[in-house]
């Protein structure tokens, strides 16, 4: 009798004399958890995905929990949504239903700068891959740099799973960043005189038609062009045209709400749980966090000197600054556009120039991991 | 194939391609707006 009550106590000091024995680790990633969720309470740093992911840290950093052993509950989220790439995919139906390409449609050859805005991607892979990590791993990290939380966790399910977590924390702490990141390179890069470039106010000149079309358009355009991509397009795409079509708003509803929601808890928990001591706290860990913040930075430099170039082509009518909206992180590239517009003429708004590009940067950056995707197939990599 | 050539092929045809997919998005919408003008749709709304 004694031993069992004996046995019984020693099962329920179990985890707390890990935690004081060989639980060094799991210490540090339980502060780690708490880090990021007074990010995300205190500091409203992407609370939406931080606090599930703060929690799922947590949770599987407590030792013998066993929660990410095969059965428990957060391995059963993990396989059901983002060891398939499901739940980033259904984020994409919300992101899509939730955005308007009416700016974008409007001047449509503002789409060239969310393809500038993706240099930073390719730039990065080139680090990584100097850095020493094996192609595939580079690629994933390189994605960072689309500035666009799901399609860099779609990437990285695939490709470097081993890897989803610090990539996936990178990627939506840096898209919190972009108002601090942005504005010194926009200013570094650009003149007193550019800056304060006024542009024309765009003309409503778009039919609905032509908006219902659009994602029509997109996903067979950008499917024949790059299939591998072809869910990451097809779902925000998909999104988009129950919005246009106008006939399906229960589900459009549905699709940026409840869907969103509840996929978005689930994911950032999903994504908390790779982040076990054992997997997450090493050196690449670091050098990732330090490639993503390049990332954002290159996409930032390459958007501006782009909008340089078509200022310049275009005798001085577009105000380079656009080019900062031209990353996949919306509404708040074209919010920083439109601050730093104002800060150097008060009359200056720049909004829907910006929104135009920054909702092309949100198609950039789809075409951009689609296109990587398709020429990884076609070198036989994947 | 080795990083470097690894790196350098996929910068060029992802950069290149990013640029070609959505310049021929943009002429597209730019036909598709030729096409489906607004005037004229707003003329055959008021008529029905």
């Amino acid at each position: 009798m004694l031993e069992s009550v004996i046995a019984g106590l020693s099962g329920l000091a179990s985890g707390t004399t890990f935690l004081f024995t060989q639980g060094l680790e799991n210490v540090i990633m339980l502060l780690i958890a708490g880090v990021l969720l007074y990010l995300g309470v205190k500091k409203q740093v992407e609370p939406l995905l931080l606090v599930p992911i703060g929690f799922g840290c947590l949770l599987v950093n407590i030792p013998l929990s066993d929660l990410m052993d095969q059965g428990g509950f957060l391995r059963t989220l993990y396989d059901a949504g983002v060891a398939n790439e499901l739940f980033p995919l259904l984020i994409f139906v919300g992101i899509g239903a939730m955005t308007d390409f009416g700016p974008l449609l409007e001047n449509p050859r503002i789409l060239l700068f969310g393809a500038a805005g993706q240099v930073g991607i390719f730039l990065t892979l080139l680090l990584a891959l100097a850095l020493g990590f094996p192609q595939l791993e580079a690629v994933a990290i390189a994605v960072i740099g689309a500035c666009d939380g799901p399609t860099a966790i779609y990437v990285a399910s695939q490709y470097a799973p081993q890897l989803l977590g610090p990539i996936s924390v990178a990627a939506y702490s840096y898209m919190a960043l972009v108002p601090i990141i942005q504005p010194p390179i926009m200013k570094a890069l650009t003149t007193p005189a550019e800056r304060v470039i006024r542009m024309k106010s765009l003309k409503k000149s778009v039919s609905p038609a032509t908006k219902i079309l659009f994602p029509i358009v997109v996903t067979i355009i950008g499917g024949l062009i790059a299939p591998k991509g072809l869910p990451l397009l097809g779902t925000i795409m998909l999104g988009n045209f129950m919005r246009e079509s106008g006939v399906v708003a229960r589900l459009t509803k549905a699709s940026e709400n409840e869907i969103a929601n509840i996929v978005t808890l689930f994911l950032g928990l999903a994504i908390g749980a790779t982040m076990e001591g054992h997997a997450f706290l090493k050196p690449t860990t670091l050098a990732i966090f330090a490639l993503g913040f390049i990332a954002i930075s290159l996409d930032t430099v390459a958007g501006v000197l782009f909008g340089k170039l078509v200022c310049k082509l275009t005798g001085g009518k577009v105000n380079p600054l656009i080019g900062a909206a031209g990353i996949s992180a919306y509404p708040m590239a074209a919010r920083v556009v439109q601050t730093q517009g104002l800060r150097y003429d008060k009359k200056n708004h720049l909004l829907m120039h910006a929104a135009g590009a920054n909702t092309g940067g949100q198609i950039g950056s789809v075409v951009a991991a689609a296109v990587m995707l398709s020429v990884l197939k076609g070198m036989g990599l994947i | 194939m080795d990083n470097l050539s690894f790196g350098l092929t996929l910068t060029l045809v992802g950069v290149g391609g990013t640029f070609l997919t959505l310049w021929v998005l943009a002429l597209v919408v730019d036909l598709l707006k030729k096409l489906f003008p607004l005037a004229a749709q707003e003329e055959s709304d008021k008529k029905a």
